[in-house]
């Protein structure tokens, strides 16, 4: 192995210069190829390896996927389609609370800053159900809050949520080929608004992107695969968060009797079975009971009161 | 062991000596003085801002402002591309475009938005509603402390 050493030596320096003389736009490229080439020959542990991969990420950003200001505007239009159907639940100390809560939670993320930061809102709606759109705009209905008897439990939802934003699942739901003309466009545009004619043309392929996010969110729903992701992960982020992990499971047990009563509208049309979701989380969660917390349990009462009453 | 480390070395050069330089990706962040958002705040930063990177710890780099201030950025703050900005506004709605800037602001943007809004009629106000609750990272620390949730630091 030690007589290999030279030779990976001179091959990183080697792309070192190369990156050096050809500019930056295949540095991650470069840095992966040297990162393997280390890895696999043992001069860096693993470990060492996923460090590097870390410092080259900012660079993986490819043009063609979109930036996070073009994942706002996504986002925003997705979130004005489904208020089309969804009224807001107009509650400033319910709405208040729920940013509070949904905000503290987003800075403990994989991705804790967006382009326009995380917000969430309540609906006015009895549906059980829970919309996540790009950048960080969170719905939340009624009916998916009556779901939750305290803020860990609540905490559990978010966490579930502001998790599809940072594994970028909506995004994921354009289909693809779909932005195609409209990077082509942009990559061409020169420092002008833009012409008509390329406006109609953005417009167009910026709405059939956002109608593709609105359906699966409203109607078809992420693969199960992207579920159990989001699980998962929202498992990791209330865990970072300080809040008990088991709330995920309290509040998927009482999804599920919800929703079996809810005749398979809303959530239940969109997402696995909350009692398969749970199943799967069983080795995740590290205990399954929880004793909520009664400074928290009372703060959610007094912030949800008007709206929790009569469920 | 050396060799271990320069090569260790000479891999972060190839990425560092091009991450020197990153712009601003988000509409405006806090530099903390730690690698943490409910650190202590050192300054605000803005879209577009041009930050000088000097090392990276764990999804964090640690920057100076063009006015010298020093602190920490999440590394999804920052972008590797200059990001450009249309004259006379705070919005890179239409920037310049070469291949070494980044997309920011160019297509899915408020001329867009406000051509989608005309065509279908689409409402924005609680969009924007939403967009306004905003906390702040002491409330956050209080919000925590309240709810005897452990440490205020990631």
């Amino acid at each position: 192995m030690s007589q290999r050493h030279p030779f990976i030596l001179i091959l990183i320096l080697g792309l070192s210069i190369i990156v050096l003389l050809y500019g930056c736009s295949d540095v991650a490229e470069m840095t992966e190829v040297g990162t393997q080439i280390a890895q696999d020959s043992g001069a860096i542990t693993d470990d060492e390896a996923e460090s590097i991969r870390r410092t080259s990420k900012a660079f993986e950003k490819t043009q063609q996927e979109l930036t996070p200001e073009q994942e706002y505007y996504v986002g925003r239009a997705v979130v004005a389609t489904v208020l089309q159907s969804y009224q807001p639940l107009d509650q400033p100390q319910a709405n208040d609370y729920l940013n509070l809560l949904g905000q503290s939670l987003a800075v403990f993320s994989d991705c804790p800053e967006t382009f326009g930061g995380y917000h969430f809102l309540l609906l006015d709606s009895d549906e059980v159900n829970a919309f996540a759109a790009p950048g960080g705009l969170i719905l939340v209905t009624r009916g998916m809050l009556r779901c939750c008897e305290n803020e860990d439990e609540l905490a559990a939802v978010l966490a579930h949520e502001i998790c599809h934003v940072s594994m970028k699942h909506g995004l994921q739901a354009i289909k693809q080929g779909r932005m195609t003309e409209a990077l082509t466009i942009l990559a061409a545009e020169s420092a002008k608004q833009f012409g008509d004619e390329e406006l109609a043309t953005l417009t167009r392929e910026f709405e059939a992107s956002v109608g593709d996010i609105v359906m699966t969110l409203t109607t078809s729903g992420y693969s199960r695969g992207q579920e159990r992701e989001a699980d998962g992960a929202a498992v990791a982020l209330l865990r970072r968060a300080g809040y008990p992990e088991a709330a995920i499971l309290a509040m998927l047990s009482r999804m599920n009797e919800r929703l079996v009563d809810s005749g398979g509208l809303g959530f239940a049309k969109t997402h696995p079975s909350a009692k398969s979701r749970a199943d799967s989380l069983s080795s995740t969660v590290s205990s399954a009971e929880f004793v909520p917390d009664a400074a928290r349990k009372e703060r959610f009462s007094a912030a949800m009161q008007s709206i929790l009453a009569g469920g | 062991m050396k060799v271990k480390v320069l090569a260790v070395l000479l891999v972060l050069c190839a990425g560092i000596t091009f991450a020197a330089s990153m712009s601003v990706q988000v509409k405006t962040s806090k530099l903390r003085s730690t690698p943490s958002q409910l650190g202590r705040i050192v300054a605000t930063v803005k879209y577009g801002d041009v930050i000088q990177v000097e090392s990276s710890k764990r999804g964090w780099y640690a920057v100076k402002t063009a006015d010298g201030k020093k602190g920490w950025l999440h590394e999804s703050v920052l972008s590797s591309k200059p990001i450009a900005m249309r004259a006379g506004t705070t919005d890179a709605a239409v920037g310049v475009s070469t291949d070494e800037v980044a997309l920011a602001g160019k297509g899915f943007n408020e001329q867009v938005e406000a051509k989608m809004k005309a065509d279908k009629s689409l409402d924005f106000t609680w969009v924007d509603r939403m967009i306004a609750f905003d906390i702040s990272s002491d409330q956050i620390v209080a919000f925590r402390s309240q709810g005897n949730l452990p440490g205020g630091e990631q």
